[in-house]
């Protein structure tokens, strides 16, 4: 840790920096309460298990979730082989000064840079208009699959790369291809890198609203096939925020429900992680 | 070592898996351009600025407006979020209890992965109607401002903590044993070590303030006009796409694209920036 004695006396800049984090941990805890507040008066089973009405001022979001948790799943099973490989050849098989891998690299950087809105436009004309997926779980899915690929392979490299080198070594030297020391070796060692990954990927998907407007639509029935529109619960609660009076107070409630499942993301992924920390590897 | 056939076959395989990465950034870019460039090839590039206004379905394209919102929120914004998220960073290193620092930084982390639209719906509900109450109509310029600042606050302030972490240990002892207060020695030697890649996640927290779209579109009023005062509603760039491309044909719909060309060129200009600072970063 890079950390210093504590010191009695921290002088104006002391107090400075204690009144920031204070007014951040406030502004914050303000936001959450809000919500909380709000939110927890509207949830209940009926909330969860039923569907919208009256454009989703009175009844449940049951569609809603499900749609969410479909484009999420289109989402992580388009992205996770790509990242996989990808993150196999930057950590095992590219040297740092490799040209391919440095394109590889920047490809990566500008992606994790595109603004949302610009994924949804790209996935509108490529997946919606072009392929012909039109407004569908499947387009919204694949577009969000194209914007967690940065974060996904940059977890996944990490998690291959703490692998230690004496494991790599040892298979070499019993004669193990590259093929086999990494199906029985590194990505075992891997795996709960992979976990973690998939889990902030499925973290950022469920967050994502800009980039599912135009891709995966607004239609609030349950979806009956991958090719049908869905609205993500992002996208419900934009819409009932913003376009239907009245809709608040469902608002409330959709946003405390996107929260607590990014709260069960985070905590997982974040424990799974310590405990990774504790045996010794680190992302 | 030399590979065997099926190791050879395994890398070709990852070779094409890697390049789908590279494929994408250029599918983006050529659908953005394809579906522009009709309406670049009628009225060229100057007319986006010397127009009478922004109405797109009258053959008027006069996207300033838009891109001084984006420009006046995306700075107030930073100017705001900066210095706080810096000031966070140095707390939860040098300043915080130990157990503090650690409940703090989880919360930061906690709280940069809150969606957009969560901030928007609060922004909405509970911020804007006090901006309302100082002065109409509420939606504005300063809602825009504050709603960013607030969201994209955790993400830098991760970025700093993290630069100001691969600050070597070994120099700040070497400090404190010369006898250095703790604020010398963070003013002194950790600032400016860690000082690129501050720089970087500061650049980086720019170019996502730029892109944002949902929270920014709840709570900035979205009227097309060059705000004259902070309580003015304004119209972003990102606002403006998700807004008009519901029901934008032709050469409206080219001029949306237009504009989501134009982000993702300022986003590269940031990423490029960011990544040359990076790349002097060296710690002895």
């Amino acid at each position: 840790m890079n950390r210093l004695a504590p010191a009695k006396n921290e002088g104006f800049a002391g107090f400075v920096l204690w009144s920031v984090a204070a007014f951040i941990v406030a502004v914050f805890a303000w936001l959450m309460a809000d919500i909380l507040i709000h939110g927890a008066a509207q949830i209940s089973w009926d909330f969860l298990s039923t569907a919208p009405e009256k454009a989703g001022r009175r009844g449940g979001i049951l569609p809603i979730l499900v749609s969410t948790l479909l484009i999420m799943g289109v989402c992580l099973l388009a992205a996770l082989p790509i990242a996989l490989g990808t993150a196999i050849l930057l950590a095992e098989f590219t040297p740092e000064k490799s040209a391919f891998g440095r394109m590889v690299r920047r490809a990566l950087d500008v992606l994790a840079g595109v603004p949302s809105i610009v994924f949804g436009l790209f996935g509108n004309a490529f997946f919606s208009v072009y392929l012909g997926l039109g407004f569908s779980i499947l387009s919204g899915g694949l577009t969000l699959a194209c914007m967690i690929l940065p974060l996904l392979i940059r977890t996944l490299e990490a998690g291959l790369r703490a692998n230690p080198a004496r494991d790599r070594l040892a298979a070499a030297a019993l004669g193990l291809s590259y093929g086999a020391s990494l199906r029985h070796i590194l990505l075992p060692g891997a795996a709960p890198a992979l976990l973690a990954g998939l889990l902030l990927g499925g973290g950022r998907a469920i967050a994502e609203t800009a980039a599912l407007v135009y891709t995966s639509g607004y239609v609030d029935r349950m979806p009956g096939s991958l090719l049908d529109s869905g609205r993500a619960l992002s996208v419900h609660i934009f819409d009932l925020s913003m376009n239907v009076p009245g809709g608040d107070q469902n608002a409330y409630a959709s946003a405390l429900v996107l929260i607590v499942l990014l709260f069960i993301v985070n905590v997982t992924t974040a424990g799974i992680v310590s405990r990774w920390r504790k045996t010794g590897l680190a992302i | 070592m030399s590979p065997c056939r099926s190791d050879r076959n395994l890398v070709i395989l990852l070779r094409l898996l890697s390049a789908v990465s590279g494929v994408i950034v250029l599918l983006i870019i050529a659908f953005l351009l394809k579906e522009a460039l009709p309406l670049f090839q009628t009225i060229g590039l100057t007319r986006f600025f010397s127009d009478a206004s922004w109405h797109p379905t009258e053959g008027r394209f006069n996207i300033r407006p838009m891109l001084a919102g984006s420009f006046l929120i995306s700075f107030g914004a930073m100017g705001l979020a900066a210095p706080l998220a810096l000031f966070s960073g140095i707390f939860s290193l040098y300043y915080a209890p130990q157990k503090g620092a650690r409940f703090y930084q989880g919360l930061i982390t906690l709280l940069a992965g809150i969606p957009s639209v969560v901030y928007g719906l609060w922004g909405l509900l509970v911020l804007v109607p006090l901006i309302r109450k100082l002065q109409a109509p509420g939606a504005s310029l300063l809602a825009g401002i504050l709603i960013l600042a607030l969201m994209i606050l955790p993400t830098i302030a991760l970025n700093a903590h993290a630069a100001l972490l691969r600050v070597p240990q070994a120099l700040i002892r070497g400090a404190a044993a010369l006898g250095l207060s703790r604020g010398q020695i963070v003013k002194r030697v950790v600032l400016p070590l860690a000082l690129p890649g501050i720089s970087t996640g500061i650049i980086l927290g720019a170019g996502r303030a730029i892109g944002e779209t949902m929270a920014v579109l709840m709570v900035a009023g979205n009227v097309v006009q060059i705000p004259e005062s902070l309580f003015d509603p304004v119209r972003t760039l990102t606002a403006n796409i998700a807004l008009e491309m519901s029901y934008a044909l032709g050469d409206h719909r080219a001029a949306l694209f237009m504009s989501a060309l134009i982000l993702m060129a300022a986003v590269l200009v940031l990423v490029v920036a960011a990544e040359s600072i990076e790349a002097k970063t060296v710690y002895e």
